[in-house]
């Protein structure tokens, strides 16, 4: 891993050696659901689905939390927010089927809306109180969705709402399993082509915001809010626009999620979701993009990975010792706790972030042997 | 003589305690004006208040000819009124030169940051050695240069310090004053405000003595230096 990331630093300046990597790379993303299809099956493209699904998220929540430095604990208010917009307006349930291209980016919109909503009153918080205040408003949307049946049906209360209509562009389906030149293309293959499409797009706002003047004022915020405002900084807008930006991301995957599942409930869109969003972007790199992506890859992989300990336990054993469903966490759980240990600024650390780890632990020796 | 800056019945007050009780001072474009005072005078909320740091209570406050009364403070840096907050306030995991960068961020991204970069490191050589280290890892004295570096970076026309000699030893505060002088000389107006009365005093042309809020003594510096009640208050005589 560290070979391959010297290797790309090394030659990062060389536009033959970046092209040839993009174009290898693109053909490797191109070919992987076959691959995955023909070795492990197609639940598994389905995961490989959800994994950029997750990667999107993580990219949106590392906006806020890794680039400005606001802890969010209610992101994924904002994906219900994407996802409910979509599966409103293009279901049987009002009787709606508006397009896919009007809805995704109308559930971006409202989407950014309500994270301006959540930032404004929060304008003066941080940390601990941010975390609290966050936390509060995911949970306030969820019930909501979960209450909003009476005395209108609006939401369609914890049954959710089923039969969404799936991905259509014109008279292309994502959905309808097609043969395209000899090739055949399952729903779960296409929906990962249009989901890596929306992944790139993403990763490039990212990057792009990461080197631009408003980055560097992110950048500021989070180091000192009162010093960034010093040097002429417009605080109030440059946090609100992170709220939004971060909310964007998270209301495309939305309505990406409710046509792919077809079906949403509020269930989806409970706490346990928003903290396994943050120990993406955290347990892989806060405020770098590859990290952030290498986070969400392995969270989404591992506890599906982990649901196979049942079977294993049935071949080595002869019977079922722990349900897998009560190991899995726990495995997952003690993962975290190891990689945290080994990696505490994360797998693919910023240089930013490596600095002030390394530079803590230099100290700490020094600190602890003073007051022995 | 037209002012830079003319502060008018600036009152300041924290809840019913009025910290500044209506002053009046003006600084002209070009000097290097003094504001002394004991603890707790007041000198560092007035400074805050014309930083649109804090707002007034009543008053107004005049910058290049416009009121600029309760104007937010990042919007008076894009003017060019730069303040060196008392306690500096960098950014401490920041290397010393991305804070310097931070600096100019609200000035078009040119060849001339560059320039200015290069302007910083020959006042401050220190800076140039350590730049590509953490700022919190920064001496008190190191970092007061920093924040001042930052404020220059900005190209302002008027500059607000904050006690820059806070907590520094003796030899480093005579350096950062002499920075202090220089830049004054390359034409940077300045506004100091300071408890070390004698340093001030030697290096400003005019100055004023703040006591419990109110302006109490102004004049040249070099006549306050004499003036029997300011030795007796100030300069522990």
């Amino acid at each position: 891993m560290n070979t391959l990331i010297d290797w790309w630093h090394r030659n990062r300046r060389n536009t033959r050696v970046v092209w040839m990597t993009f174009i290898v790379v693109g053909v490797l993303l191109a070919l992987l659901p076959f691959a995955i299809d023909a070795a492990f099956g197609r639940t598994w493209v389905r995961i490989f689905d959800f994994v950029l699904l997750y990667v999107m998220l993580a990219l949106g929540l590392n906006i806020v939390v890794g680039y400005a430095g606001l802890l969010d604990l209610g992101y994924v208010a904002f994906y219900a927010v994407g996802a409910y917009v979509y599966a409103l307006l293009a279901s049987a349930h009002f009787d709606l089927h508006l397009p896919f291209w009007v809805l995704l980016p109308l559930g971006a919109v409202i989407a950014a809306g309500f994270g301006v909503l959540l930032g404004a009153p929060t304008l003066r918080l941080r940390g601990d109180y941010l975390a609290i205040v966050t936390l509060g408003f995911g949970e306030i949307i969820r019930i909501f969705l979960n209450n909003l049946d009476r005395p209108y049906n609006i939401t369609n209360g914890p049954q959710g709402i089923n039969l969404v209509d799936p991905a259509q562009l014109g008279a292309f389906s994502f959905s309808r399993t097609q043969s395209i030149g000899g090739i055949t293309f399952s729903g779960a293959h296409k929906y990962y082509y249009l989901f890596l499409a929306l992944t790139l797009l993403i990763i490039f706002v990212s990057i792009r915001l990461e080197r631009s003047r408003i980055g560097r004022a992110w950048v500021a915020i989070r180091e000192d809010e009162v010093a960034a405002e010093a040097m002429g900084i417009n605080t109030r807008n440059v946090k609100l626009l992170a709220f939004a930006m971060g909310a964007t991301f998270g209301g495309v995957s939305g309505g990406l999620f409710a046509s792919f599942q077809g079906f949403v409930s509020p269930e989806s869109f409970g706490l346990m979701d928003s903290i396994m969003i943050l120990c993406m972007v955290v347990l892989g790199g806060m405020g770098h993009v590859p990290g952030v992506i290498l986070g969400a890859l392995l969270l989404t992989i591992l506890p599906e990975m982990l649901r196979y300990v049942g079977p294993l336990q049935q071949q080595w054993v002869g019977r079922v010792l722990v349900e897998p469903a009560d190991l899995r966490m726990l495995l997952f759980g003690l993962a975290l706790i190891v990689v945290m240990l080994l990696r505490p600024a994360g797998l693919l650390p910023s240089t930013q972030r490596r600095r002030e780890f390394k530079s803590d632990n230099a100290n700490a020796p020094a600190g602890t042997s003073t007051t022995a | 003589m037209s002012a830079l800056l003319e502060v008018q019945g600036l009152r300041v007050a924290y809840g019913g305690i009025n910290a500044v009780k209506g002053i009046d001072l003006h600084v002209a474009a070009g000097e290097l004006i003094a504001l002394i005072g004991a603890n707790g005078a007041g000198k560092t909320s007035a400074l805050k208040a014309i930083a649109g740091v804090l707002a007034p209570a009543a008053g107004r406050i005049i910058y290049g000819g416009q009121d600029v009364t309760r104007q937010p403070s990042f919007r008076l840096v894009q003017q060019g009124l730069a303040l060196v907050p008392e306690g500096r306030g960098i950014f401490p995991q920041l290397t010393v030169e991305e804070n310097l960068q931070m600096g100019a961020y609200c000035r078009p991204n040119d060849a001339s940051v560059h320039s200015d970069l290069e302007h910083v490191y020959g006042l401050f050589q220190r800076l140039f050695e350590r730049r590509s280290q953490k700022a919190g890892t920064l001496s008190g004295g190191e970092q007061q240069m920093l924040a001042i570096g930052r404020a220059l970076m900005s190209r302002p026309r008027l500059l607000l310090l904050d006690e820059p000699s806070m907590g520094l030893a003796p030899m480093m505060v005579q350096k950062i004053f002499e920075t202090v002088v220089q830049v004054a000389r390359d034409g940077v107006t300045t506004l100091l405000v300071e408890q070390n009365a004698l340093l001030a005093l030697q290096v400003s042309q005019r100055a004023y003595v703040l006591e419990g809020g109110v302006i109490t003594l102004q004049g040249q510096a070099s006549d306050l230096l004499k003036d029997s009640k300011v030795r007796q208050a100030y300069l522990g005589e």
